[in-house]
């Protein structure tokens, strides 16, 4: 059996990277040509590793950018004192090959069935609206009309990943911002962090019996989640994924 | 402490890693803390990855639920804490 990959089981292999697109001055896409790929479900995840030239190797996880039937991507921040993320997001060029391994997750997804047509609150913190993005995605690509809310917590609006794409959404897809370090003159809408007078705002009534997927920094999810909860929000509806220090959206 | 509280992360993030160790998708497995008696998915539970490996928690009463180290290629599995997963 040596050398056969057991059916089904996970490995590394090697992606290609494809069209390189800036979000932010600190945030990349990346599209990735995957061999293979068995197609992935929105809110899942894959591994990257990176090997130097001395054998070190770092390994990260990023959230699957694009909707289920499209090409791979992943959206990657910047954080200066990362061993990864530096090399993604400024010196990695198409063509580049990296190693990765995925989809991987079967909590944080969105399958779009349309038999559970209840609302979706999708709440992220910073580059927690990866995943989300991929849920929106999905739901126009297959024409769905659940009823979704971001609301998304951002430092300010130049900090804000897939900017023109979410100002572009149709009427049943709500996007609510909440810039907490800078706002533009006249700004209007939130300026502050989440708390729990803005989720009482934002969420649909428990009575909608909505599903809520909330990602970002662990602090933000933390709250976030503790006060659907407060809400009325059952915690099995509320899904959560933390993706640990990255400063504060 | 802030910092520390921020290194928190949840089974998600070692979604990949428990493929490779079990063969199958285990962040939905549901395991059941030892101490307490907590239920849970594997997606839910506190993840601390300290560089050294990597220790999963019961988000109830802290209990050590699973330990994995990884050492010259073969990873070490103590899941000694959970009463049951599945």
């Amino acid at each position: 059996m040596a050398g056969t990959a057991v059916r089904g089981r996970l490995t590394w292999q090697t992606a290609t990277v494809g069209t390189v697109t800036d979000e932010t001055s600190t945030v990349r896409t990346l599209l990735l040509d995957v061999p293979g790929w068995g197609g992935h479900q929105a809110g899942q995840h894959l591994d990257i590793r990176l090997t130097a030239d001395d054998g070190y190797r770092a390994e990260r996880s990023y959230s699957i950018a694009s909707a289920p039937g499209e090409p791979v991507a992943i959206t990657v921040e910047r954080l200066d004192d990362g061993e990864v993320s530096p090399y993604l997001t400024q010196d990695v060029q198409p063509g580049d090959e990296i190693e990765v391994r995925g989809p991987i997750g079967g909590y944080f997804v969105w399958d779009g069935d349309s038999s559970d047509s209840v609302p979706l609150l999708l709440a992220a913190g910073g580059s927690g609206v990866v995943p989300l993005r991929a849920m929106l995605r999905y739901r126009a690509r297959i024409g769905s009309s659940v009823p979704m809310r971001l609301l998304y917590s951002v430092r300010s609006l130049p900090d804000v990943i897939y900017r023109s794409e979410l100002s572009a959404e149709p009427d049943a897809v709500q996007i609510i911002y909440t810039l907490t370090r800078q706002q533009p003159p006249g700004w209007t809408g939130y300026a502050r962090r989440v708390d729990a007078a803005m989720m009482a705002e934002v969420a649909w009534p428990v009575a909608q019996a909505p599903l809520a997927y909330v990602c970002g920094p662990t602090n933000f999810v933390e709250a976030v989640a503790a006060d659907l909860v407060a809400l009325g929000y059952p915690p099995l509806r509320v899904k959560t994924e933390r993706f640990g220090a990255t400063g504060t959206p | 402490m802030a910092a520390l509280e921020e290194a928190v992360l949840d089974g998600n993030a070692i979604g990949g890693m428990l493929i490779e160790l079990f063969g199958t998708e285990m962040t939905t497995a549901v395991g059941t803390c030892g101490v307490c008696g907590t239920t849970g998915q594997v997606a839910e539970l506190l993840v601390y990855r300290p560089g050294l490996g990597t220790v999963v928690r019961c988000r109830v009463c802290d209990n050590v639920l699973m330990v994995f180290v990884e050492v010259r290629g073969i990873t070490c599995v103590d899941i000694r804490g959970l009463a049951h997963l599945a």
